[in-house]
């Protein structure tokens, strides 16, 4: 890239060759047009204007913005100029359209004016942003190449970024959206501040209070926590023993741990469901803590024994060559090594526990210990406002994002290290 | 997924143990220590999967799993007022079955002190406050009183009150359908001419294919994305497993009422924006007609739609694994390229997919694993409707929609055993997978 750069600077001709420019406009083009999409989609979901996309004048004010800025020699001088061609743009569009971009019909100051100057100059950086470094009076393969990977990503953060925040986004509108506003409106997902706040969160408090949600909250805590804990211990010993003691048959169990997270769990399902009902462990919080370790201890027992492989074994050997015994050297040399990997396994398994749908639902009968996930079910039915069910879907979903965001780095290491299931 | 990881070779240090004793005391402990984690997976994964076997050549109905039980209940029909007055309870038994027989029918009481019998029922004895009562065998549906009296003394005047007559306590033998010694092939005849099983299979095979390359796409996308350096990386990063993390029951109840025709926000975004001609019900249609280029295709939409959240959920998964590869590609490889005149396109597909080859394959077969046993999405999503029945959505349907346990278990019986078959098949043909 540094190559280009310094060849654009040697080169004489200003005017880029017809290629050159054409990319350029194909650039801009697509930029305007992408941004503008963007903005009339927020504008329809977040205003209370109805819109009409003009995309014909996107492509046109874009590809006009391309041709211009690729007659630039200057790189560093692109993204600034674009911005300010932008605006530039954007008040001839605005002069043109008589202050009505989108057409809703008349002027608005912020969705309209404001709108369009935002978007327009940001696609006018953007175009800059694309074009940088790059030689487009004398185009080879490779600027071509790199315009397409460049405009591929753009399009793709916008993409991802939409799929996932949308959803979620969503979840928390509807969860704070009557029946009612979403008849008059079903596009516009704005959160209508302007009520009492015990109107804003009337979902909320029927789903806590009316549906017992918050003893759900209790019950998917105690759930998980001692799951996450019987998981530990159990897979503590385990790994320990595969890693730092010979036995015969080491090799087998190493692998076989493997195998058992391919098992698929509606297989087990069925009878599990025989066995525990004529054990009367069926409707209980006892049968799922028998169940769900056996579920993650597999996982928990390969992640843990990845990490203390990669412990040195002098250490527990100077502990007990000082007699310890092993399970003190366990617990005063090995586990304090591995606060990382243990994190990691106990968000994991947490994660799961607390997740964990299908034998909540199989299992669970008496509303008392019902998990949360449990308790959704009896939130998805033609009685229940669909505002209920989506206050209860963020109840199930924040404990866990924020979990997950205040350990991310934990996480994501137990994510890759194990091979894991969902 | 453990290349990196060397395996624990035991290295050659001075201090070879080879004594017999150490070794077995070793390998003792290893015993202790491995124990509760193979108890439990045993009792909850493997004995689950052999009994799975065992059922399914059964004729087993939802309703017989509850073991049919004697019930007994006490009326008291004279509480007495003074000493030498009786004492009369009715105790109303019942055949919890309609058509169980229940042999070796015993009840036994404890009754307060100071009584002594009157008028016992047949079968009955009365000693140290204990009646108890041999009832022989109950016919299913068997229903009867039993009449008892006893003479009050002054103690029992002073301590008893009507609250210490309980209910009595019944034991009985049923037979059990589960360990039966009757076998019977019924159930896989069943699963496998109803209508719906091949359908069944195709759609299983192409939601589990498509899911799992969907994801896998989608994946290596944004990982291509991430793969640089930019301002709030780490964020976007955590954003992008926010579908595989949050709570499936949360993510499919929310994209059933996005994608609702009648008020689903997606709908009415897609016909305001003239996207969408007329509302589109994704999860509950069957088929769509498309005319694509002036061709009529017919689309499998439900189905398209469950593979699409699919492949929307478990991306982050393949993202995060394709990441980390990626970061570990040496850069040197990429310098030569330049030198040799490689275009970035040249560099993907020269370089990068090469080097990526087996973690997408290790991907692969992963998420085709857990695509093909998936029960909750469509589950959550259609319920099977429309289309989208896979095999673990027939497996319940069969086991607790029709109440048929035995049919239940032959269905998982044929799922595991395709599972098997596709493992077996997958690491004979690949050299040296993981």
């Amino acid at each position: 890239m540094a190559q280009a750069s310094l060849q654009s600077r040697s080169t004489s001709r200003s005017l880029p060759a017809l290629p050159g420019a054409l990319a350029a406009m194909v650039v801009g083009a697509c930029s305007s047009a992408l941004l503008v999409s963007l903005w009339s989609v927020l504008t329809l979901m977040l205003s209370p204007y109805s819109v009409s996309v003009p995309l014909g004048w996107a492509l046109l004010v874009g590809a006009g913005l391309g041709l211009v800025l690729s007659a630039i020699r200057n790189s560093q001088m692109l993204r600034g100029l674009g911005a300010v061609l932008g605006l530039g743009a954007a008040a001839g569009w605005l002069y043109l359209t008589g202050n009505d971009p989108l057409g809703f019909g008349e002027t608005s100051p912020t969705w309209g004016i404001g709108g369009a100057l935002v978007t327009l100059a940001l696609t006018g950086f953007l175009i800059g942003y694309g074009l940088r470094d790059l030689n487009l009076s004398r185009p080879r393969r490779d600027t071509f190449e790199v315009i397409i990977i460049r405009l591929l990503r753009g399009f793709g953060f916008v993409f991802f970024l939409s799929i996932v925040l949308f959803p979620f986004y969503f979840m928390v509108v509807a969860s704070l959206k009557s029946r009612a506003e979403f008849l008059q409106d079903p596009t516009n997902l704005a959160i209508n501040f302007s009520q009492r706040l015990s109107d804003l969160f009337v979902g909320y408090r029927e789903v806590l209070v009316r549906f017992n949600f918050a003893r759900y909250i209790l019950n998917s805590t105690f759930v998980a926590i001692c799951t996450v804990i019987i998981t530990l211990v159990i897979a503590i010993l385990g790994a320990y023993a595969v890693t730092r003691l010979r036995f015969p048959g080491r090799k087998l169990v190493s692998r076989s741990i493997l195998l058992i997270y391919m098992f698929p769990a509606i297989v087990l399902v069925v009878p599990l469901y025989s066995v525990f009902t004529q054990l009367q462990l069926r409707d209980a919080l006892l049968g799922l803590l028998i169940v769900y370790p056996a579920q993650t201890i597999p996982v928990a027992l390969y992640m843990l024994r990845s990490y203390f492989q990669t412990l040195p074994k002098d250490l527990e050997e100077a502990g007990m060559i000082d007699g310890c015994t092993r399970f003190e050297v366990i617990w005063r040399i090995t586990l304090p090594l591995s606060v990382p990997a243990l994190a990691s396994v106990a968000l994991y398994v947490f994660m799961i526990a607390w997740n964990e749908f299908l034998f909540a639902f199989m299992f669970l009968d008496s509303p008392n210990i019902f998990t949360l996930s449990r308790g959704m079910v009896g939130l998805n039915s033609q009685e229940v406002p669909r505002q209920f069910l989506m206050a209860g879907a963020v109840i199930v979903t924040v404990p866990i994002m924020v979990i997950f965001f205040w350990f991310e780095k934990y996480l994501v290491g137990g994510l890759t290290a194990g091979g894991v299931k969902e | 997924m453990s290349q990196a990881i060397p395996t624990s070779q035991p290295k050659l240090t001075p201090t070879r143990k080879r004594w017999s004793g150490l070794a077995a005391r070793e390998a003792r402990l290893a015993a202790w220590m491995l124990a509760p984690a193979f108890i439990i997976v045993f009792t909850i994964v493997i004995f689950p999967v052999v009994a799975n076997f065992w059922i399914s050549f059964k004729e087993v109905q939802l309703s017989d799993l509850r073991p049919p039980q004697a019930l007994a209940r006490a009326r008291v029909m004279n509480f007495p007022e003074s000493a030498g007055e009786a004492l009369s309870l009715r105790y109303q038994l019942r055949n919890s079955s309609r058509d169980v027989q229940l042999n070796d029918v015993v009840l036994t009481a404890s009754l307060p002190a100071g009584l002594t019998a009157d008028a016992l029922a047949e079968g009955c004895t009365f000693t140290a406050d204990t009646l108890t009562c041999t009832l022989g065998s109950w016919d299913g549906g068997y229903r009867e009183n039993l009449e008892l009296s006893w003479l009050a003394s002054q103690t029992f005047i002073d301590d008893a009150s009507e609250d210490a007559l309980s209910d009595p306590f019944v034991t009985a033998n049923a037979p059990n359908v589960l360990t039966s010694w009757e076998f019977t092939l019924a159930n896989f005849r069943a699963v496998v001419s109803a209508r719906e099983f091949w359908t069944t299979l195709r759609t299983t095979l192409a939601y589990t294919l498509f899911g799992a390359c969907g994801s896998i796409l989608l994946g290596l996308c944004a990982a291509q994305l991430l793969n640089a350096e930019f301002p709030l990386r780490g964020l976007l990063r955590g954003l992008l497993l926010f579908p595989y993390v949050a709570p499936v029951i949360a993510v499919a109840f929310t994209w059933t009422f996005l994608l609702d025709p009648f008020s689903g926000s997606l709908n009415a975004l897609g016909l305001e924006l003239g996207v969408l001609g007329e509302p589109i019900s994704f999860l509950s249609q069957r088929s769509l007609s498309v005319s694509l280029l002036g061709l009529e295709l017919t689309l499998p939409l439900a189905l398209t739609s469950v593979i699409l959240f699919d492949a929307w959920r478990y991306f982050p998964f393949a993202f995060l694994f394709i990441l980390a590869r990626f970061q570990a590609i040496p850069a040197a490889l990429y310098e030569s390229a330049k030198v040799d005149g490689a275009g970035p396109f040249a560099q993907f597909w020269f370089i990068t997919l090469p080097q990526l080859s087996l973690v997408i394959s290790t991907l692969f077969l992963l998420r085709f694993i857990w695509t093909f046993n998936k029960f909750d999405d469509i589950f959550l999503l259609t319920g099977g409707t429309a289309g989208t029945r896979t095999l673990p959505v027939l497996v319940y349907d069969n086991a607790f929609g029709r109440e048929d346990i035995g049919m239940g278990a032959a269905t998982a019986v044929i799922l595991f055993v395709m599972l098997a078959a596709f493992l077996v098949v997958y690491f004979r043909y690949t050299p040296e997978g993981e």
